[in-house]
């Protein structure tokens, strides 16, 4: 009888399912090169320091203003009031903006001679930075769908718009993570 | 009301019509589970071919393959295998089976199919994701097979492609140049496909639950394909940043498993600084849980099934679900004991070997719960209980030899001998492939509406028993004999008094491999002249019971099921015999 | 069915047990120090496992034979005493048999790769690559000479890449193809691999390790019977692997003493 009674409460949304599975499964990968970045690190004495580019400090603030787009959007589409669509286009153009600031900051590197195959250092850096624009990109290709969504639908998605904006903070969470991993070990 | 199955809802009773929505690029998980067996069918018998043209070799290294000549013309100059095609053939057998057949089919086939129904849902939570889900796996299907037609041939470093052999390219020996980096990408692809099924198969579980459908009431079957979703969860995605770097090391000069100062081929490797044990390690974190993401779904098989041909409840069905979380759990924290004497620190041995052998009490726990359920039982003897008795018969044999192993004080001893060989084919091969086979002759009917020959697969289940318990009980016997592993030949009368047991392994072999036919025989025919199925021929409880055989294009015709009962209603008076069906409104006996 | 099914599980269980018994196929006599306990190690569990072995088999093949009665009427039976016995046996059974496992093992494992080697142990270089072993006694000096990758030239002969030209404790290095050691006297050996990972298994001496290219590894045991056995790869190394062999010989100290004088003579 007890579940009877829990399927009176509001149904479970899977896409937040998903997401809080899928965030849980990108935190195994980025824990599993992070291992490899200290095992790499501590093993071999052929580690490189070089400066970070001053863009990727930029364009940490363009992502972080993108969240903060979304939770306007979010909040707009809550009380019914308009201008979610315009707040959701403005997150997903930040975060375009991001990874074209990332791509920027590689020009950079490769302006000095860091290469990918310039040593441990530089590798990590790069495929850090890439494996985090490829979710990113994921997330924004996210957005660009729940834009879609809340044009179209009557009633506002809210469940999905919770689930990509999960999403799209974690994706926050985790360029600040490896921002600190970098900036300590390269 | 917020939207939130819109993904599901959009295809809500109605099948797509053209031939390309609804068998190719089908969104029904239905479809898409048939799709997974058929790419393990597929996959399954490749992988048996190149273990009868390895069996050959180590049985007669000097005698011709009739036809392979002709096939491979490099790898096997007039039919006689050379051994880089020997390592290359063991390479993509150990691949194709372990990711192919006993990843796809035990957990994505079997488990695609039933999972919805037996919860209750009408199709899984992401159904776009679970149609990428499967074409990312063929995909990785294709690259991996791809790697026979190219060049060089298919790589020679062993499923596990310890680095630096599999980084450093074709310096390291023939296979090792496009074969490999095929290989590499083959992987990352299948975890990529992986990882979108698990998160469905978690979703599914947890959000699209019919009414009274709690944890409590879900079926066996379905808590082992959730518990290994969640395994593979983690498991797959480790193996995918772990490929990345093996597949940059290979092409863009990156350093990371390979260290200086390797001389390969007379050349001086450019490499500087890597970890060969860094591969290892992130290899084995996912190895093993791979071992419990072949198995579990078979333990999960094996007690659905069970309860239904012995007419009586399993035994703890609680105990037992606490047993698949705890091997669940454990796995995570046995990977060193395949590297026991690999050069990691010897204290960490000692570390690694002691979950590894508690984990071996669950599975105890386990196989004892099937055979107290036999205990006073009144078995049908039908070809799908036959493959479950036969499963707890050599999960016990390959098992009990998982003892020794985990041992680092005899694993000295045993490892990298045929000990090995027998023991991981018995306990993830063969017992897996049994799970498979029962759940094949035990779900066939749901699946295609008609049921199998079961005079046929009374026989194939006699003969393949006998047969792999020939195959591969000796290996036990040579690996005691320190007969090592991964050798294609024994070259100056080196082992030369294991060559007979080879010979006897070789011949048992062929014969198990024969007698597959009969199966494969069996599939075909009663797929289009088998006698029609009704909705529930086992007198089973689950959810797929209550539905036709094969159920409609949303599962239960629109009108999902309520469920009253746990699935385990046997040998109870019931409206209908001796169970009672999850979805019956009759009153509990119990209560 | 039931019947025959139940037969051809005992028949199994029967032959398996059987062969395992009458030691058929079983490890070559010990010629270690360290390997009473690893054979003592391996009996243990086998008697154990085997027990284990029989008793599942066994109880399988009855509940089948008794589960195929189809007399009609029969009523099914609860196991006595429901989960929680089968539980508390495998918990304790398996426990006991667990406990007593690593406690005795790890002091085996511990005595072969924590304990430090002996002090007056005789050092010897090992190299792996694809697809040989070259062992290196330190010669006259008892020193070493040091190792340079890329002087690494097989056709010369220079296996570890040495550089007698410019190194004076290298110029003495006695390097042969077999590992030759004195009888009874503490080993060391120093694992190290140019190319790819290899290993060193002697199944006489109860000994194996990987070699890690990258990773220098100490490996210590004490051989108490003179003869020739063999040394093989069992790290997957190439194309060639199933050739990776070398012999080790154990002589009297005499004899190894006779060896060292050709062999230094040779160099």
């Amino acid at each position: 009888m007890a579940s009877e009674r829990a399927r009176a409460a509001p149904p479970p949304v899977p896409a937040q399912t998903g997401v809080v599975a899928g965030i849980a499964a990108i935190t195994m990968t980025f824990a599993a090169f992070t291992s490899a970045l200290v095992m790499r690190k501590g093993g071999g004495s052929d580690w490189v320091h070089f400066h970070l580019p001053p863009l990727l400090f930029a364009n940490t603030a363009v992502l972080l203003a993108s969240s903060g787009a979304l939770e306007l959007a979010r909040r707009r589409l809550r009380q019914g009031t308009p201008g979610a669509t315009a707040w959701l286009a403005t997150t997903l153009a930040l975060g375009l903006l991001f990874v074209a600031g990332q791509l920027a900051a590689w020009r950079d590197l490769a302006a000095q001679g860091v290469f990918l195959a310039t040593g441990p250092s530089s590798a990590f850096f790069y495929v850090l930075t890439a494996a985090h624009g490829a979710h990113l990109l994921g997330g924004v290709t996210a957005l660009a769908y729940l834009r879609y969504r809340v044009r179209r639908a009557a009633v506002a998605p809210l469940g999905a718009f919770g689930a990509v904006a999960t999403y799209w903070h974690f994706m926050d969470g985790l360029w600040l993570y490896l921002l600190c991993i970098l900036a300590v070990s390269v | 009301m917020p939207d939130t199955t819109a993904t599901a809802s959009e295809l809500r009773h109605v099948a797509p019509q053209s031939f390309l929505r609804r068998y190719v690029f089908s969104l029904d998980h239905k479809v898409i589970g048939k799709q997974y067996l058929g790419l393990a069918l597929v996959a399954v018998c490749t992988g048996m071919v190149l273990s009868w043209l390895m069996r050959w070799h180590l049985g007669w290294p000097t005698a011709a393959v009739p036809g392979l000549g002709a096939v491979s013309p490099t790898g096997a100059p007039g039919g006689v295998i050379t051994p880089e095609y020997y390592l290359s053939l063991m390479t993509m057998h150990g691949t194709i089976m372990v990711f192919f057949v006993l990843t796809t089919a035990p957990f994505a086939g079997f488990g695609n199919f039933l999972l919805p129904i037996q919860v209750g849902a009408e199709d899984m939570a992401f159904p776009r994701f679970n149609m990428m889900s499967f074409w990312v796996t063929f995909l990785a299907f294709a690259v991996l097979v791809s790697a026979f037609f190219v060049h060089d041939g298919p790589p020679i470093a062993g499923w596990t492609a310890y680095a630096p052999l599999s980084a450093v390219g074709k310096d390291a020996g023939p296979g090792q140049a496009m074969g490999q980096t095929l290989w590499a990408v083959s992987i990352a692809l299948f975890c990529v496909g992986q990882l979108l099924g698990a998160l469905n198969f978690i979703a599914t579980t947890l959000d699209l639950r019919t009414r009274g459908m709690s944890l409590a009431r879900l079926p066996y079957a379905t808590w082992a394909w959730f518990i290994t979703s969640v395994i593979g969860l983690i498991a797959f995605s480790v193996l995918l940043p772990a490929c990345i770097l093996l597949i940059l090391d290979r092409v863009a000069g990156t350093s990371f498993f390979v260290p200086a100062g390797l001389v390969i081929s007379d050349r001086l490797q450019p490499h500087a600084g890597g970890s060969p044990l860094l591969w290892q390690h992130l290899f084995w974190f996912f190895g093993h849980p791979e071992v419990y993401i072949a198995i579990l779904p078979g333990f999960g098989i094996v007690s659905h099934i069970l309860p239904a041909v012995a007419r009586k409840p399993l035994l703890g069905p609680r105990v037992f679900i606490a047993c698949l979380v705890a091997i669940g759990f454990l796995s995570y924290m046995v990977w060193g004991h395949h590297m026991f004497l690999s050069g990691m620190n010897p204290f960490s041995a000692t570390l690694f070997s002691v979950p590894t052998l508690i984990i071996t009490i669950p599975a105890t726990v386990a196989t004892l719960l099937w055979i107290g359920t036999l205990y006073g039982s009144k078995l049908r003897f039908n070809t799908a209980a036959l493959f479950c008795l036969g499963f707890i018969s050599v999960f016990v044999s390959g098992g009990l030899s998982g003892f020794f192993l985990a041992q680092p004080s005899v694993d000295v001893y045993l490892h990298g001998t045929y000990f090995v060989v027998g023991h991981f084919h018995f306990v993830m091969g063969v017992a897996a492939m049994f799970g498979i086979f029962a759940a094949t002759y035990f779900w066939f009917p749901k699946m295609f509406g008609r049921m199998m020959n079961e005079t046929l697969g009374k026989w194939h289940f006699i003969l393949t028993f006998i047969g792999v318990y020939c195959v591969f009980m000796p290996m036990h016997y040579l690996g005691l004999a320190g007969n090592v592993r991964r050798y294609s030949a024994f070259a100056d009368d080196y082992m030369k008094g294991s060559i007979p047991l080879h010979q006897f392994i070789t011949v048992a072999a062929l014969f198990t491999g024969a007698v597959q036919l009969l199966f494969l025989y069996n599939l075909v025919r009663s797929r289009f002249r088998g006698p029609l199925a009704p909705a529930n021929p086992w007198e089973a409880t689950s959810l797929e019971w209550s539905t036709p055989s094969p159920p409609p294009h949303d599962n239960f015709g629109g009108h999902p099921p309520t469920v009253h009962h746990g699935p385990n209603e046997y040998g109870v008076a019931g409206r209908s015999g001796d169970y009672i069906m999850q979805a019956s409104p009759e009153p509990d006996p119990g209560a | 069915m039931g019947k025959l099914f139940a037969v051809i599980v005992v028949v199994i269980a029967a032959v398996s047990t059987t062969i395992f018994i009458l030691h058929t196929w079983w490890p070559p006599p010990d010629i270690s120090v360290h390997g009473v306990g690893i054979d003592h190690e391996l009996a243990e569990t086998m008697i154990a496992t085997g027990v284990l072995f029989v008793a599942a088999q066994l109880a399988l093949a009855l509940f089948v034979w008794q589960g195929s009665d189809a007399r009609a009427g029969r009523t099914i039976k609860r196991f006595p005493g429901g989960a929680t016995p089968l539980v508390a046996f495998a918990v304790v059974l398996v426990g006991i048999e667990i406990l007593s496992l690593t406690f005795v093992g790890s002091k085996v494992w511990a005595n072969i790769y924590i304990a430090p080697p002996d002090s007056g142990a005789l050092h010897i270089d090992v190299q792996a690559e694809q697809f040989a072993y070259y062992f290196r006694h330190p010669g006259a000096d008892a020193r070493f000479g040091g190792l340079h990758p890329e002087l690494i030239d097989d056709g010369s002969g220079n296996f570890f890449g040495l550089d007698p030209a410019n190194d004076t404790t290298a110029r003495d290095d006695i390097v042969s193809s077999s590992l030759v050691i004195p009888v009874n006297h503490p080993i060391l050996l120093t694992l190290h691999a140019k190319d790819v990972g290899h290993s060193f298994y002697v199944p006489d001496l109860r000994l194996q390790q990987d070699f890690v290219p990258g990773l220098v590894i100490p490996l210590h045991f004490t051989a108490t019977r003179t003869g020739k056995y063999e040394i093989v790869c069992t790290q997957l190394c190439g194309l060639g692997h199933h050739t990776m062999r070398a012999f080790l010989e154990v002589m009297t100290p005499d004899q190894y003493d006779q060896w060292l004088k050709t062999q230094a003579a040779q160099q």
